[in-house]
């Protein structure tokens, strides 16, 4: 028998409560995992996001187009890679329900600004030969049972052809994969030059993707290019990659002071059960605590025992909660699916579950610890 | 019978106070599920409401052909003037419908809030509008009127002090109310002035129809239609509104029961605890009545009791912190139909805090039962050594 | 013979409320190495007070208690429990075994304070429950033995980790006449064969029989020692 092993023992003193106690923690470590994997993905972001692309939008608001002409301004800034560009085109294939992005886009440049794309080298030459042509993840072509060679046909609202016709009709060249699938958006791409001919509005995108080689600089280039329009008729914002999906994921509101609110409820109630558990069993074992004295236990030890029992069941049930969070997690995944979020634990986040059921055991356990210490060996067995 | 279960019962729930520590447990737990869920909920209802409580069914949104948001329409003079004059069109209001990036008072990160140019007839069709504070803008003047819900959630968005939108300076000249719904979360501005400012030329956004009967919205809808002059769409505001409400409402009522439900499990457990103790410390007392001939039954009655008594008190806990914390508390998120930041109140209604009762009611019933059998089961002899 | 135990003018007095009561009035008592004695006299005489002061739980208020070559009164309260792990082997009345603990287990739990092994722990385990002659009930818990048996438990317990003297609370008192002599016939052996130096408080006359020597105390003072 371990010192381990014979907290482990006294814990069984009373398996019903011990284990309804257990429960109770695994279920709001797991409601806590699950939850600040919720605030994650929304106040988090993307995770490829990119700290060494730049996103350089309209000043006023991302909803306002930009001339194309700012392009060969921005590739000569100082320390700007390469440029390219993308526009929002809305629109909706079946139905409004079935929503993915479609960006009409430069198909060379943008995958050489997306390496995390991967695109076949025949496919990419037939995207950007192809007039009406496009591509899209393989996921989503799987999701909607594409193939190469389909036509594709899309209901504009925001870009209806120059000739009035809402619907537009794509030929799908092929698919493209993401080196990695967590957190990768689908877009649905085709080309800028079948977009702005269609139109007939020619020499507007909607914002442009930016690759500076020294990360560190962001800032200052960012500077630099707005400061190239800054008094032209279009003005324009410039902030990472990172930062702006941040800063879009705001807007769809604190989830994370949410999360934390419910959060507090919960490990308010949990630190009470377990507080008014551990106090019980201490009362119930004075006079045990003080043979273990007699025995030649000291105080600090017998104070470690004692808490070391609510830390065992803090850290046992966090630990429990943590992992059946890993198997709840792709249910509430298929549950939230149409949020279109990627849904998925985190490290930093199951590393802070750990940490806060530490917390939590000693909160719980260093009250009758010390009460256990204190404890006078005479009296508590006159006690008995 | 009947007897002996009202006297059980009261002895033990007169005894109640003296396990307050751990009765606490109890209620905290399921006051929490309570409170989490109704405010959730509470949350859900407010949003929903927003939506619900926008637009009148004699009122209809001309956009152009294929835009499903006031955003991606446009629609040029001509077209206009058609649909101005048609029969049964009783005011028409031109319409600009714009965002702007304005930082949100909670993170302090710029969000899209709503601009919109509106001329008289607006004003004049919607009589849900009024001011609440100041006075409403001074047509051809730089001057704007905020909704309440931009006002408490957008930086800077009060009452006298000026918001650069764009490239130009506004006057915040009033503050409006129109009813709870979505309008409340726009800047409303002098449609010429606004035309001039955000450089929208001949044309307008969308236009706003008061007709003479509901049933005219589905009728213009076909005029229109058969016009080959026009490719616009008309819907009628309340249908509008309602598809801008989308699935939003849905997830977080969904996103509600869901996170009430794990915690209702970890309540459960709580619950029994709590129950299991009080029949442990009760154990002599049990085991002496059943001694002097009570029934089992009063037994599993008095502990069913208990664990009831205190569901009932922590539910009602529950939900007057979310009534007293979250009742008509304020936030805003992004809208997807219409691309810019919606505020809404949270609303708990009689309804959501009668559900959460009923919720506690079940957990009580959960944290009591198994205790309440095993208090029933207690050998006397045993029980009587307090073992 | 070389004494031990040696307490000389040993008070020892409890706050209770407001009054001060002086349960122990000036002991002086010396007991040899291997003796076995008892310590007899009325309820609220301090025999357990005495014993407790003995067995290192609890501390004079003025005298001083030399126990195995050490005045434990100058010992801080960690020393003072390294000092009874390694010299002072508890018995009590109601036993106080750990419920949750099987019998080897509760043997065996003196041993964690050792830097022995898990596997030596477990041998000298077995090796005091076999002097106790329970070596066939090393797996059943406190709760599926009877009195004399816990009993026995304890008192393996007691000298597992090699403690030269045993301290006995009233080891008899609960236990029946014919499990009450097992137990005594086994402190004899102890004290026989093992060398251990017993101190034992007890009411029974038949049970301080078998002490070589038995100390009477009334009132907080020694009143007689008879061998």
């Amino acid at each position: 028998m371990s010192p381990v092993g014979f907290v482990w023992a006294n814990l069984h003193r009373r398996p019903v409560r011990t284990y309804l106690t257990l429960c109770s923690v695994l279920i709001a470590f797991s409601l806590f995992v699950l939850l600040r994997t919720l605030a994650v993905v929304f106040v988090g972001g993307n995770d490829l996001a990119s700290g060494s692309r730049l996103v350089v939008s309209g000043k006023y608001s991302i909803i306002d187009s930009l001339p194309i002409s700012q392009q060969r301004a921005i590739a000569q800034v100082d320390g700007v890679d390469a440029v390219t560009h993308q526009t929002w085109f809305g629109g909706n294939y079946q139905d409004p329900r079935n929503f993915f992005p479609k960006y009409p886009v430069e198909p060379r440049a943008h995958f050489d600004m997306y390496p995390e794309s991967v695109i076949a080298p025949e496919v990419l030459e037939a995207f950007a030969r192809t007039r009406t042509g496009a591509v899209a993840p393989a996921e989503l072509a799987a999701k909607f049972g594409w193939e190469a060679g389909d036509k594709i046909p899309i209901e504009a609202d925001i870009w209806p052809m120059r000739d009035g016709n809402r619907r537009w009709e794509f030929d799908l060249v092929g698919t493209y994969t993401f080196k990695d699938e967590d957190g990768a958006q689908p877009v649905f791409l085709f080309n800028h030059d079948y977009f702005a001919e269609a139109t007939g509005i020619r020499g507007i995108v909607g914002w442009y993707m930016v690759r500076i080689a020294e990360p560190q600089r962001a800032g200052e280039i960012a500077k630099a290019i707005d400061a190239l329009f800054e008094h032209s008729m279009n003005p324009t914002k410039t902030a990472t990659e990172d930062e702006y999906s941040r800063a879009f994921a705001q807007q769809v509101g604190d989830l994370g002071l949410m999360a934390n609110s419910i959060l507090s409820a919960v490990f308010f109630t949990i630190l009470l059960l377990t507080a008014v558990v551990m106090h019980r069993a201490f009362r119930e074992r004075v006079p045990e605590l003080a043979v273990l004295k007699t025995l030649g236990f000291s105080d600090g030890r017998v104070a470690l025992l004692v808490l070391g029992e609510s830390l065992l069941l803090c850290l046992f049930g966090g630990l429990l909660g943590i992992c059946s969070a890993f198997v709840l997690t792709p249910v509430v995944a298929l549950f939230l699916e149409f949020l279109r979020l990627d849904f998925e634990l985190h490290w930093p986040t199951v590393g802070s579950g750990l940490g806060i059921a530490l917390a939590l055991g000693l909160v719980v356990g260093v009250p009758p610890a010390v009460a256990a210490r204190r404890l006078t060996i005479a009296e508590a067995l006159r006690r008995n | 019978m009947l007897g002996q279960i009202v006297r059980i019962t009261l002895l033990n729930l007169r005894n109640l106070p003296s396990r307050l520590g751990s009765s606490s447990v109890i209620v905290v737990g399921i006051g929490g599920v309570v409170g989490v869920m109704v405010a959730i909920l509470a949350m859900a209802t407010g949003f929903a409401a927003t939506f619900e409580s926008a637009g009148a069914p004699d009122r209809a949104i001309v956009l152009r052909g294929g835009s499903d948001s006031e955003l991606s329409s446009g629609i040029g003079q001509d077209a206009l003037g058609i649909v101005a004059s048609m029969e049964g069109v009783l005011l028409a209001s031109r319409e600009l419908y714009t965002v702007a990036d304005v930082p949100k008072r909670s993170s302090g990160t710029d969000a899209n809030l709503i601009v919109r140019g509106v001329t008289g007839a607006g004003f004049e069709m919607r009589d849900e509008v009024r001011i609440v504070a100041g006075r409403t803008f001074t047509p051809g003047k730089g001057e704007l009127i905020a909704g309440r819900g931009a006002s408490v959630e957008f930086a800077g968005i009060d009452l006298g002090s000026t918001v650069k939108l764009r490239q130009t300076e506004w006057t915040i000249v009033g503050i409006f109310e129109a009813g709870g719904s979505a309008y409340e979360s726009e800047l409303w501005v002098d449609f010429p002035v606004a035309q001039s400012a955000f450089r929208w030329g001949g044309g307008a956004s969308s236009l706003r129809l008061l007709v003479d009967s509901p049933e005219r919205v589905a009728e213009l809808g076909e005029r229109v239609d058969a016009d080959p002059r026009l490719d616009l769409a008309v819907f009628g505001e309340k249908e509008f509104f309602n598809r801008q409400k989308g699935d939003l409402a849905d997830t977080i009522e969904m996103f509600g029961y869901l996170v009430a439900a794990i915690m209702a499990v970890g309540a459960a457990f709580a619950a029994l605890n709590t129950m299991y103790a009080a029949v442990v410390s009760r154990t002599v007392e049990i085991a002496t009545l059943r001694a002097l001939g009570f029934g089992a039954l009063p037994v599993v009655v008095s502990v069913m009791a208990e664990a009831l008594a205190l569901a009932v008190f922590g539910g009602a806990l529950g939900a007057a912190v979310a009534y007293f914390g979250f009742n008509g508390f304020t936030v805003s998120t992004l809208s997807d139909a219409s691309f810019s930041q919606i505020a809404f109140d949270f609303a708990v209604t009689t309804e959501l805090m009668a559900t959460g009762l009923v919720w506690a009611l079940l957990l009580g019933a959960v944290g009591g039962l198994f205790p309440a059998v095993r208090a029933a089961l207690l050998p006397i002899t045993l029980a009587l050594r307090g073992e | 013979m070389e004494s031990i135990i040696d307490l000389t003018d040993v008070h020892k007095s409890f706050v209770k409320g407001s009054e001060v009561v002086e349960v122990l009035k000036g002991i002086d008592l010396a007991i040899g190495k291997g003796e076995f004695v008892a310590l007899m006299g009325p309820s609220g005489s301090g025999k357990t007070t005495l014993l407790n002061l003995v067995g290192g739980i609890d501390r004079a208020t003025a005298g001083d208690v030399v126990v195995a070559g050490e005045d434990i009164g100058g010992l801080s309260s960690g020393d003072l429990a390294k000092w009874r792990a390694a010299n002072i082997g508890f018995v009590f009345q109601f036993y106080n075994l750990l419920p949750v603990l099987n019998a080897e287990r509760n043997v065996e739990l003196p041993l964690l304070l050792t830097k022995l092994s898990a596997k030596e722990r477990r041998r000298n385990a077995a090796t005091a429950l076999q002097v106790v002659g329970l070596a066939d009930r090393a797996r059943h818990k406190p709760g599926e033995l009877s009195g004399g048996q816990q009993q026995r438990v304890a008192i393996a317990r007691a000298i597992v980790a090699d403690a030269p003297i045993l301290v006995c609370d009233e080891p008899t008192g609960d236990l029946d006449r014919e499990t009450a002599d097992e137990i005594l016939d086994l402190l004899d052996i102890l004290s026989r064969d093992h060398g251990k130096t017993i101190v034992m408080v007890t009411h029974d006359p038949k049970a301080a029989s078998h002490a070589k020597r038995v100390a009477r105390l009334d009132k907080g003072r020694l009143t007689q020692e008879a061998a």
